[in-house]
């Protein structure tokens, strides 16, 4: 075991030795002249406007629980579906009750405006 | 293999019916019943929600009696009905119809009268159901959550009440901590036995060492996430901002059902999985039950806010309980159930008088709101101190007996240090009782307004008023049932 680990990390320690190596050698040869379209991140395409961790709006958290909660849901359908034929008309009404236990609280939530972008 | 059988419905039924009236609600809430002036239509629902429970019940009850048989089992041991999961479902049961039909006059006076408050009390329900009844890990550990769940947004439930708001924030951030430690716990439980099943966990944790590291740290994260539930010190910080802040009518449905569910839960632990390690948790366990007591009674003594006098006082009665289980002996758990019972009328009916003192513009939960009583209300001031000297563990009332249990079983195990300081502590809560007794006959009172009144509070009170006095003086049929919890015990 120790033998594999070796190469391992001699790997390892080229991987981070190189592109040390190489920036630092790039900095010492290359000219230094800074320009400003330099400094853009994209060559082109259109600049970014704002910081990344901008604010918006509060209205988002209801639609970020509404996807949980329909997230959570497909992890249960999964499994159903890969073992449909084993669990046969059992399976079909366990997912129904609990299909319908979901559905009872997405009419809620419709009938409550939570779609609705007020 | 079969799935699905006629035995595991049998057991399901009362949940069935709580989650399907629950869910009912919540459509009706707009389906059916649009208007504000139908929600007396919901408040049906849900009693009839209870009813049909209570009938699935009554037919475990008697189906158990009738076959002599311990316990049923469903879903190959996930689900157990026995005498103990039967008497506290009757408990919440009751609490729940209390809670339900007091709320109604409460709510209007609060302007935040939803149709989905009624909803979330069957499905909070539902949850104490599955703590009862689990043997689960997983089972329960959903079934807490359920309940959990229900509760944040019944105490937020007063949407324009800075208090209603902090209380609900609170309760959320410390039960979602409390319930990472219990599921942690429960892991740990897992990963040592290869089981979710109480019972198999036990066998595998019994097989393990008494000082095995791990089974301690299953112990100790397990414990942290229990008491916490319960509120006993140190893990009691939460209990008296969020009592406070929470429409009153879930103040005590929060301090007796979600109390009573958590000690259902408890017990189920500690004398199933971790009965092996007893040696360890009962000298945890009597510090615990001694700073539970200790910081209720004390606190309690300056409290100027009735409500949260009541919530410390109700920490003190979880200490007084958490007794009762360090006992452990048939007459100790004899005294859990029965001070279960008898704390949830009489606790329940003290929080139904603030409910009473709840009026257009007067919030009506402090000590000064309280004063004169006497004379304005004498039914409600002498049914307040019914309530309140059976808190305090006076005879002739149900309190009493409760504290008559757990003394009792302390003396029969030798425990004479917390059984003296357990009475020591009583003299000091009759202190505070007593307080706001002397503040309803002796002062005078502060406002004109008339005391509520409302078919619901008047039937709430009869009820919790007749049981906390019936129970003191015609005790033998509610001890049978108490009796019969005891075969967890072994």
């Amino acid at each position: 075991m120790p033998e594999g680990y070796l190469a391992i990390s001699i790997f390892a320690v080229c991987a981070m030795a190189l592109p040390i190596v190489l920036l630092v050698a790039a900095k010492l040869v290359r000219p230094s002249a800074p320009a400003s379209t330099k400094m853009e991140p994209y060559e082109c395409g259109i600049p970014p406007v704002s910081d990344a961790r901008g604010r918006y709006t509060v209205r988002f958290y209801i639609i970020a629980i509404l996807f949980v909660i329909f997230d959570v849901e497909t992890i249960f359908l999964f499994p159903w579906a890969v073992r449909f034929k084993q669990l046969g008309w059992f399976g079909v009404a366990e997912v129904a009750v609990f299909l319908a236990i979901l559905i009872v609280g997405y009419i809620w939530a419709y009938k409550k405006g939570a779609l609705e972008w007020v | 293999m079969s799935y699905y059988t006629a035995q595991d419905h049998f057991v399901l039924v009362p949940a069935i019916m709580l989650a399907l009236f629950g869910c009912a609600v919540f459509l009706f809430d707009f389906l059916i019943f649009p208007s504000p002036k139908q929600r007396k239509y919901l408040l049906f629902f849900l009693v009839l929600g209870l009813v049909f429970a209570g009938a699935g019940l009554w037919q475990q009850q008697s189906f158990l009696m009738s076959h002599g048989i311990p316990e049923i089992t469903a879903f190959r041991g996930t689900l157990t009905v026995d005498s103990f999961a039967l008497f506290f479902n009757w408990i919440f049961l009751a609490a729940s119809f209390i809670v339900a039909i007091v709320s109604y006059r409460y709510l209007e006076t609060e302007n935040e009268h939803h149709g989905e408050y009624y909803g979330l009390i069957l499905l909070a329900n539902c949850g104490m159901f599955f703590l009862a009844t689990g043997t689960d890990l997983i089972t329960l550990f959903v079934g807490l959550e359920l309940m959990a769940l229900c509760f944040y947004i019944m105490v937020g439930f007063l949407r324009g009440d800075k208090r209603s708001n902090e209380a609900a924030l609170k309760y959320l951030l410390l039960g979602a901590f409390s319930s990472g430690f219990l599921v942690y716990g429960f892991s740990v439980m897992y990963g040592l036995s290869g089981s979710t099943r109480l019972r198999e966990v036990a066998i595998s944790l019994a097989t393990r060492g008494l000082w095995d590291p791990l089974v301690f740290l299953a112990l100790a994260t397990t414990a942290v996430g229990l008491l916490f539930k319960v509120s006993a010190v140190p893990f009691h910080m939460w209990a008296p901002d969020a009592y406070e802040g929470a429409p009153t009518p879930i103040t005590a449905y929060l301090s007796v059902a979600s109390k009573a569910a958590s000690f259902a839960f408890l017990v189920r632990i500690f004398l199933g999985p971790l009965a092996a390690s007893r040696e360890i948790w009962e000298p945890l366990l009597s510090a615990v039950a001694l700073a539970t007591l200790t910081v209720g009674n004390l606190a309690a003594l300056s409290q100027t806010n009735v409500k949260r006098l009541l919530a410390y006082s109700s920490i003190s009665h979880a200490g007084f309980i958490l007794l009762g289980l360090i006992a452990g002996n048939v007459t100790g758990i004899t005294g859990v159930a029965v001070y279960m019972l008898v704390y949830t009328f009489m606790n329940l009916g003290a929080f139904i008088v603030l409910v009473a003192l709840r009026r257009k513009n007067i919030i009506g939960d402090d000590m000064d709101d309280i004063s004169g009583l006497m004379r304005k209300s004498p039914a409600h001031a002498v049914l307040m101190l019914i309530f309140l000297c059976s808190l305090a563990g006076i005879p002739p009332t149900a309190g009493f007996l409760g504290k008559y249990y757990i003394f009792l079983a302390l003396v029969e195990t030798q425990h004479y240090v917390l059984a003296v300081a357990a009475a020591v502590y009583t003299a000091v809560a009759v202190y505070y009782y007593f307080r706001i007794v002397r503040s309803m006959f002796v002062s005078e009172t502060t406002d004109k307004l008339p005391v509520a009144s409302s078919f619901g509070l008047r039937l709430a009170l009869g009820v919790t008023g007749v049981m906390t006095l019936l129970i003191g003086i015609y005790p033998e049929p509610f001890l049978r049932l108490a009796q019969s919890t005891t075969s967890l015990v072994r």
